[in-house]
């Protein structure tokens, strides 16, 4: 097989984790974007979000689709409903101020993570994916002086996989829809922009903040969800996609999300594509490089207009 | 009694205190102690950029695993001795805290807390990258035979807890030379006030760079030590969760205090080592005391002290 098929492959499976990512990262920089808050603990909202699922989908049994479909819906409400929580009761307390929400949010993390460790446990558990279809993927071969289809072996990828990137594609539309085209997107907007102005008008930023934050944490648990099928739920699994989320937020530029999607693109593609032909460490070594030396060029990220 | 002349007792107080305690505590609590002063000198190397000049680096681990592995490989790969390869570790610790500096000091606020962090990530991919050499996750052991300083056997409890408690006191006593001296009061008037210290026609820069390097040093001498003295280096204290540890060293003890290292870096130790008696769960003790921190004691151990006792503490 030479090089062609080889590179669709990874650019799929790239694509898969460019769309997780992207909801994940549009989870951190909408938290960002509006509240100007750094959440260290939003890879283990990630994190609990698989966690959910796998007990919603062990709990419900029968087809696999129900337990997921379920799970979809529970595991994100869950996470929002304990985010805006931590928010009221711990964020909220330290005024937003960027050193101690930073410190608390590293609480948080050691928090969430141990107990989780100590209800769930140590095993990495598989969820069943609702439907996982094999599909196998055409190359274009040159033979007797025309292009002619062929099915190279062993080049195939899931039905459940491109419904990841579907899936990913309509929350993101619908993310950018809530926020350029609803009262509370408006609202949201209002607070980012100003918020001693939002105050005045009468807009209860603290609630507004909650609510922000829980949406952040959904969108990760919701990621999160959509990748268990793939990866399997994990108390540790909240590491890399923290870090990979900032790593697209900070490229696409603190807060701005057409941004962290085009990013999150980048991001996930060329790491699938290295991870294949080079090493995976070489992969995000690479890329953790790249964000440090972006930021420290280019503070306000490639696609924001504000310096931090 | 004047302020300097309370200040000198009590370091001097707690100096004494500690080599007295040498010949008194029971072996277990012996090697803690030795344990504790080791990560109390990477704590007090922190401070100094976090409390003093109000810089917060979430990368510390990449110099405390620049001075470890500086030291680690030049015994492992080049036969060092370990007095060669302790000033190694120090230099390496010292190049890296240079380079990291002058790049991420471009950056400011929330910018340069991630900025540390991705770099602190990628010297620690780099060390899981270079198997051949640093035995990625696995580390390696540095054996006893390669740890005998001038004849003097570092694996012994006795000689172990003294080396710590040289690198310890003179940790301490530079920290406080250097808060007293006037270069360390610009820092603090950088902490409190950027543009008047610019002002008042300061370089800023290289005040903060200077601070960079006096503080990536210090962690770099820690990390050196805690390998030479505990025999071992490993990925694991380049990971962030150990960029985080000095963090919670010092907020707990106080940060911005010359003694708050030491007495965060004693009470959380203690705190894990006394609980973990009862339950595992080390991750949620160290949490739970951050979040709690941050809502009600922001100054620290040590801080509370001096807010409402001993105002002259340094």
């Amino acid at each position: 097989m030479d090089l062609g098929p080889y590179l669709l492959l990874a650019s799929l499976e790239g694509a898969v984790m460019a769309s997780v990512l992207a909801l994940t990262a549009v989870g951190l920089s909408l938290v960002f974007g509006v509240m100007r808050v750094v959440n260290i603990a939003h890879g283990e909202f990630y994190m609990l979000g698989a966690v959910i699922a796998w007990y919603v989908a062990h709990w419900m049994g029968g087809h696999p689709a129900l337990g997921f479909a379920v799970a979809l819906v529970v595991a994100p409400l869950l996470v929002g409903l304990l985010a805006a929580a931590a928010d009221m009761t711990i964020l909220k307390r330290v005024e937003y101020d960027p050193e101690r929400t930073i410190v608390a949010t590293i609480g948080l993390l050691y928090i969430i993570q141990q107990l989780t460790l100590m209800g769930y446990g140590p095993e990495a558990r598989p969820v069943e994916p609702p439907f996982n279809a094999r599909l196998a993927i055409p190359w274009l071969e040159f033979k007797d002086g025309a292009l002619a289809m062929y099915w190279p072996w062993g080049l195939s990828t899931t039905s459940y996989k491109l419904a990841v990137i579907g899936a990913a594609a309509v929350v993101l539309v619908g993310v950018w829809l809530m926020m350029t085209r609803t009262r509370i997107g408006l609202v949201m907007r209002a607070t980012q922009a100003d918020r001693e102005m939002a105050l005045a008008f009468g807009i209860p930023v603290e609630r507004v903040y909650a609510i922000v934050f829980g949406i952040g944490a959904g969108l990760a648990a919701l990621a999160a969800v959509l990748i268990v099928p793939i990866q399997q739920a994990h108390y540790l699994m909240g590491a890399e996609p923290l870090l990979l989320a900032f790593i697209v937020v900070i490229i696409g530029g603190l807060g701005s999300l057409p941004g962290t999607v085009v990013a999150a693109i980048f991001i996930g593609l060329s790491d699938g594509i290295i991870s294949v032909f080079f090493s995976p460490t070489l992969a995000k070594i690479l890329a953790t490089l790249l964000v440090g030396l972006v930021l420290v060029f280019r503070p306000q990220g490639l696609f924001g207009t504000r310096s931090t | 009694m004047s302020g300097a002349r309370k200040i000198i007792l009590l370091h001097g107080g707690l100096l004494v205190l500690l080599f007295v305690l040498q010949f008194v505590l029971p072996a277990y609590h012996h090697g803690n102690l030795a344990r504790i002063m080791v990560l109390a000198s990477y704590a007090i190397g922190y401070n100094i950029l976090f409390g003093y000049t109000g810089l917060l680096s979430l990368g510390h681990a990449l110099f405390f695993a620049a001075g470890m592995y500086g030291m680690g490989l030049s015994i492992e790969h080049l036969g060092a001795s370990p007095a060669t390869a302790m000033v190694a570790g120090i230099v390496v610790g010292a190049l890296v805290s240079v380079v990291l500096g002058l790049l991420a000091l471009r950056t400011v606020g929330v910018a340069f807390m991630i900025v540390t962090l991705m770099f602190a990530q990628a010297g620690y991919l780099t060390a899981l990258y270079f198997v051949d050499w640093t035995r990625g996750d696995e580390g390696f052991v540095i054996q006893q035979a390669q740890r005998i300083l001038w004849g003097i056997d570092l694996s012994d409890a006795t000689n172990r807890y003294f080396a710590a408690y040289g690198l310890f006191a003179a940790c301490l006593l530079i920290s406080l030379w250097l808060v007293r001296h006037p270069f360390g009061k610009t820092l603090i008037a950088i902490r409190e006030n950027e543009e008047r210290v610019r002002m008042l026609g300061y370089d800023i820069w290289a005040h903060k760079l200077a601070a960079v390097v006096i503080s990536g040093t210090i962690s770099a001498a820690a990390g050196a030590a805690y390998g030479l003295l505990f025999g071992y280096v490993g990925a694991s204290f380049a990971a962030v969760p150990h960029s985080i540890l000095p963090l919670l060293y010092v907020l707990l003890g106080g940060a911005g205090t010359v003694l708050g290292p030491f007495i965060g870096t004693l009470f959380m130790f203690y705190l894990i080592d006394l609980s973990s008696g009862i339950t595992t769960a080390h991750m949620l003790i160290a949490g739970v005391a951050l979040v709690l921190l941050t809502l009600f004691a922001p100054q620290g151990l040590v801080g509370e002290l001096r807010r409402r006792v001993w105002k002259w503490l340094p």
